[in-house]
Protein backbone atom coordinates (compact mmCIF):
# COMPACT_ATOMS: atom_id res chain seq x y z
CA UNK A 1 0.00 0.00 0.00
CA UNK A 2 1.14 3.51 -0.74
CA UNK A 3 1.25 6.04 2.07
CA UNK A 4 -0.35 8.64 -0.17
CA UNK A 5 -3.62 6.81 -0.71
CA UNK A 6 -4.47 7.22 2.96
CA UNK A 7 -3.23 10.79 3.10
CA UNK A 8 -5.24 11.80 0.02
CA UNK A 9 -8.35 10.13 1.44
CA UNK A 10 -7.84 12.07 4.65
CA UNK A 11 -7.36 15.32 2.70
CA UNK A 12 -10.57 14.69 0.74
CA UNK A 13 -12.59 13.99 3.90
CA UNK A 14 -11.09 17.08 5.56
CA UNK A 15 -12.06 19.32 2.64
CA UNK A 16 -15.57 17.85 2.63
CA UNK A 17 -15.80 18.69 6.32
CA UNK A 18 -14.61 22.24 5.63
CA UNK A 19 -17.30 22.63 2.96
CA UNK A 20 -19.96 21.32 5.36
CA UNK A 21 -18.82 23.56 8.22
CA UNK A 22 -18.90 26.61 5.93
CA UNK A 23 -22.21 26.00 4.19
CA UNK A 24 -24.48 24.45 6.82
CA UNK A 25 -26.95 26.61 8.70
CA UNK A 26 -28.10 24.00 11.16
CA UNK A 27 -25.77 24.04 14.14
CA UNK A 28 -25.87 20.26 14.69
CA UNK A 29 -24.80 19.74 11.08
CA UNK A 30 -21.86 22.13 11.59
CA UNK A 31 -20.74 20.08 14.60
CA UNK A 32 -21.04 16.91 12.53
CA UNK A 33 -18.84 18.46 9.83
CA UNK A 34 -16.23 19.28 12.48
CA UNK A 35 -16.33 15.62 13.56
CA UNK A 36 -15.74 14.64 9.93
CA UNK A 37 -12.62 16.83 9.86
CA UNK A 38 -11.32 15.24 13.08
CA UNK A 39 -11.90 11.74 11.68
CA UNK A 40 -9.95 12.71 8.56
CA UNK A 41 -7.01 13.83 10.70
CA UNK A 42 -7.12 10.51 12.59
CA UNK A 43 -6.73 8.66 9.28
CA UNK A 44 -3.53 10.61 8.65
CA UNK A 45 -2.15 9.90 12.11
CA UNK A 46 -2.72 6.14 11.86
CA UNK A 47 -1.28 6.06 8.33
CA UNK A 48 1.93 7.72 9.52
CA UNK A 49 2.03 5.36 12.50
CA UNK A 50 1.93 2.37 10.13
CA UNK A 51 4.46 4.04 7.81
CA UNK A 52 6.93 4.29 10.69
CA UNK A 53 6.62 0.54 11.28
CA UNK A 54 3.82 0.55 13.85
CA UNK A 55 5.01 3.51 15.92
CA UNK A 56 2.47 3.70 18.75
CA UNK A 57 2.81 7.48 19.22
CA UNK A 58 0.46 8.16 16.33
CA UNK A 59 -2.15 5.73 17.61
CA UNK A 60 -2.00 7.13 21.16
CA UNK A 61 -2.50 10.57 19.65
CA UNK A 62 -5.61 9.30 17.84
CA UNK A 63 -7.01 8.10 21.16
CA UNK A 64 -6.48 11.57 22.62
CA UNK A 65 -8.12 13.20 19.60
CA UNK A 66 -11.15 10.92 20.01
CA UNK A 67 -11.35 11.86 23.71
CA UNK A 68 -11.20 15.59 22.99
CA UNK A 69 -13.76 15.19 20.19
CA UNK A 70 -16.18 13.49 22.58
CA UNK A 71 -15.75 16.32 25.11
CA UNK A 72 -16.20 18.90 22.35
CA UNK A 73 -19.43 17.32 21.12
CA UNK A 74 -20.82 17.12 24.65
CA UNK A 75 -20.24 20.80 25.39
CA UNK A 76 -21.16 21.84 21.84
CA UNK A 77 -24.52 20.11 21.93
CA UNK A 78 -25.25 21.57 25.37
CA UNK A 79 -24.62 25.04 23.91
CA UNK A 80 -26.82 24.24 20.89
CA UNK A 81 -29.57 23.12 23.26
CA UNK A 82 -29.23 26.33 25.27
CA UNK A 83 -29.41 28.45 22.10
CA UNK A 84 -32.47 26.52 20.97
CA UNK A 85 -34.13 27.06 24.33
CA UNK A 86 -33.50 30.80 24.21
CA UNK A 87 -34.07 31.54 20.52
CA UNK A 88 -36.40 28.67 19.50
CA UNK A 89 -34.07 27.98 16.60
CA UNK A 90 -31.01 25.87 15.82
CA UNK A 91 -30.16 28.07 12.85
CA UNK A 92 -26.72 29.67 13.14
CA UNK A 93 -27.86 32.73 11.14
CA UNK A 94 -30.23 33.61 13.99
CA UNK A 95 -27.37 33.78 16.51
CA UNK A 96 -26.30 37.37 15.84
CA UNK A 97 -26.69 39.03 19.25
CA UNK A 98 -23.05 40.16 19.25
CA UNK A 99 -23.39 41.72 15.80
CA UNK A 100 -24.59 45.04 17.27
CA UNK B 1 -1.15 -7.01 -1.40
CA UNK B 2 -3.81 -6.75 -4.11
CA UNK B 3 -6.55 -7.66 -1.63
CA UNK B 4 -5.48 -4.82 0.63
CA UNK B 5 -5.68 -2.31 -2.18
CA UNK B 6 -9.08 -3.59 -3.31
CA UNK B 7 -10.38 -3.32 0.27
CA UNK B 8 -8.95 0.17 0.51
CA UNK B 9 -10.63 1.20 -2.75
CA UNK B 10 -14.05 -0.09 -1.74
CA UNK B 11 -13.84 1.54 1.72
CA UNK B 12 -12.50 4.81 0.36
CA UNK B 13 -15.27 5.02 -2.24
CA UNK B 14 -17.94 4.34 0.39
CA UNK B 15 -16.41 6.92 2.73
CA UNK B 16 -16.11 9.59 0.04
CA UNK B 17 -19.69 9.10 -1.19
CA UNK B 18 -21.04 9.16 2.38
CA UNK B 19 -19.03 12.27 3.27
CA UNK B 20 -20.43 14.08 0.24
CA UNK B 21 -23.89 12.81 1.14
CA UNK B 22 -23.46 14.14 4.65
CA UNK B 23 -22.71 17.67 3.53
CA UNK B 24 -25.35 17.65 0.80
CA UNK B 25 -28.33 15.90 2.39
CA UNK B 26 -31.53 17.77 3.14
CA UNK B 27 -32.38 15.63 6.18
CA UNK B 28 -30.42 15.99 9.41
CA UNK B 29 -31.00 12.40 10.52
CA UNK B 30 -29.71 11.13 7.18
CA UNK B 31 -26.63 13.27 7.77
CA UNK B 32 -25.99 11.51 11.07
CA UNK B 33 -26.39 8.10 9.40
CA UNK B 34 -23.96 9.11 6.63
CA UNK B 35 -21.53 10.10 9.39
CA UNK B 36 -21.87 6.56 10.80
CA UNK B 37 -20.82 5.11 7.43
CA UNK B 38 -17.80 7.43 7.22
CA UNK B 39 -16.66 6.60 10.75
CA UNK B 40 -17.17 2.85 10.27
CA UNK B 41 -15.15 3.05 7.06
CA UNK B 42 -12.46 4.88 8.99
CA UNK B 43 -12.41 2.11 11.59
CA UNK B 44 -12.04 -0.47 8.81
CA UNK B 45 -9.12 1.55 7.37
CA UNK B 46 -7.49 1.47 10.81
CA UNK B 47 -7.78 -2.34 10.85
CA UNK B 48 -6.25 -2.36 7.36
CA UNK B 49 -3.32 -0.41 8.82
CA UNK B 50 -2.93 -2.83 11.74
CA UNK B 51 -4.31 -0.47 14.39
CA UNK B 52 -6.99 -2.71 15.87
CA UNK B 53 -7.28 -1.06 19.27
CA UNK B 54 -7.84 2.38 17.76
CA UNK B 55 -10.37 0.90 15.33
CA UNK B 56 -12.51 -0.53 18.12
CA UNK B 57 -12.22 2.62 20.19
CA UNK B 58 -13.47 4.49 17.14
CA UNK B 59 -16.45 2.12 16.84
CA UNK B 60 -17.28 2.29 20.55
CA UNK B 61 -16.75 6.00 21.20
CA UNK B 62 -17.57 7.61 17.87
CA UNK B 63 -20.31 5.40 16.47
CA UNK B 64 -21.60 4.21 19.83
CA UNK B 65 -21.56 7.43 21.81
CA UNK B 66 -20.93 10.54 19.72
CA UNK B 67 -23.43 9.73 16.95
CA UNK B 68 -26.08 8.84 19.56
CA UNK B 69 -25.37 12.22 21.17
CA UNK B 70 -25.85 13.85 17.75
CA UNK B 71 -29.16 12.07 17.29
CA UNK B 72 -30.27 13.29 20.72
CA UNK B 73 -29.22 16.81 19.75
CA UNK B 74 -31.23 16.58 16.52
CA UNK B 75 -34.31 15.24 18.30
CA UNK B 76 -34.14 17.94 20.98
CA UNK B 77 -33.68 20.90 18.67
CA UNK B 78 -35.64 20.12 15.54
CA UNK B 79 -38.56 17.99 14.54
CA UNK B 80 -36.80 15.50 12.26
CA UNK B 81 -39.96 14.51 10.41
CA UNK B 82 -40.71 18.09 9.41
CA UNK B 83 -38.60 18.84 6.35
CA UNK B 84 -39.12 22.58 6.38
CA UNK B 85 -36.47 25.27 6.27
CA UNK B 86 -33.33 24.73 4.16
CA UNK B 87 -30.19 23.42 5.86
CA UNK B 88 -27.69 25.39 3.77
CA UNK B 89 -26.85 29.08 3.96
CA UNK B 90 -26.09 31.13 0.84
CA UNK B 91 -22.34 30.49 1.02
CA UNK B 92 -22.54 27.39 -1.15
CA UNK B 93 -20.26 28.55 -3.97
CA UNK B 94 -17.67 30.40 -1.83
CA UNK B 95 -17.61 27.35 0.48
CA UNK B 96 -17.11 24.99 -2.45
CA UNK B 97 -14.36 27.25 -3.83
CA UNK B 98 -12.57 27.31 -0.47
CA UNK B 99 -12.83 23.54 -0.07
CA UNK B 100 -11.61 22.91 -3.63
CA UNK B 101 -8.69 25.31 -3.18
CA UNK B 102 -7.72 23.56 0.06
CA UNK B 103 -8.08 20.14 -1.59
CA UNK B 104 -5.88 21.22 -4.49
CA UNK B 105 -3.15 22.61 -2.27
CA UNK B 106 -3.20 19.60 0.07
CA UNK B 107 -3.20 17.18 -2.85
CA UNK B 108 -0.26 18.87 -4.57
CA UNK B 109 1.72 19.07 -1.33
CA UNK B 110 1.05 15.41 -0.47
CA UNK B 111 1.91 14.11 -3.94
CA UNK B 112 5.06 16.21 -3.95
CA UNK B 113 6.17 15.15 -0.46
CA UNK B 114 5.10 11.50 -0.19
CA UNK B 115 4.65 10.42 -3.82
CA UNK B 116 6.82 7.29 -3.70
CA UNK B 117 6.54 6.26 -0.03
CA UNK B 118 5.18 2.79 0.68
CA UNK B 119 3.71 1.36 3.88
CA UNK B 120 5.42 -1.89 4.88
CA UNK B 121 3.15 -3.39 7.52
CA UNK B 122 5.01 -5.26 10.27
CA UNK B 123 1.88 -6.99 11.57
CA UNK B 124 -0.83 -5.56 13.80
CA UNK B 125 0.10 -3.23 16.64
CA UNK B 126 -0.16 -5.07 19.95
CA UNK B 127 -2.53 -3.69 22.57
CA UNK B 128 0.31 -4.18 25.04
CA UNK B 129 2.44 -1.64 23.19
CA UNK B 130 -0.34 0.97 23.10
CA UNK B 131 -1.34 0.59 26.73
CA UNK B 132 2.23 0.68 27.98
CA UNK B 133 2.79 3.83 25.92
CA UNK B 134 -0.34 5.43 27.43
CA UNK B 135 0.47 4.50 31.01
CA UNK B 136 4.21 5.17 30.86
CA UNK B 137 5.21 7.74 28.25
CA UNK B 138 1.91 9.60 27.99
CA UNK B 139 0.56 9.19 31.51
CA UNK B 140 0.38 12.93 32.25
CA UNK B 141 -1.55 13.78 29.05
CA UNK B 142 -3.79 10.81 29.86
CA UNK B 143 -4.61 12.18 33.31
CA UNK B 144 -5.15 15.67 31.89
CA UNK B 145 -7.54 14.20 29.31
CA UNK B 146 -9.45 12.53 32.15
CA UNK B 147 -9.78 15.84 34.03
CA UNK B 148 -10.80 17.57 30.79
CA UNK B 149 -13.56 14.99 30.20
CA UNK B 150 -14.82 15.51 33.74
CA UNK B 151 -14.81 19.29 33.26
CA UNK B 152 -16.64 18.94 29.95
CA UNK B 153 -19.21 16.64 31.55
CA UNK B 154 -19.91 19.05 34.41
CA UNK B 155 -19.96 21.99 32.01
CA UNK B 156 -22.45 20.26 29.70
CA UNK B 157 -24.73 19.41 32.62
CA UNK B 158 -24.59 22.98 33.95
CA UNK B 159 -25.28 24.46 30.51
CA UNK B 160 -28.12 22.17 29.56
CA UNK B 161 -29.84 22.14 32.96
CA UNK B 162 -33.17 23.92 33.26
CA UNK B 163 -32.99 26.34 36.18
Amino acid sequence: MMLNQFLLLGAFLFCTGVYGALTRRNSVMVLMSVELMLAAVNTNLVAFSAYRGGDVAGQVFVLFVITIAAAEVGVGLAIVLLIYRNLRSSDLDDVDVLKG
Amino acid sequence: MVAENVAFGILAAAMAVSALGMVRTKNVVHGALFLVVVLAGGAAQFILLGAEFVAWVQVLVYIGAVVVLFLFGIMLTRDPMRAGEPLDNDLRWPGAAAALLLAGMLGLALVDAFGEKKIELAGPTLNRAITSAIFRTYVIPFEIAGVLLLAALIGAVVLARKD
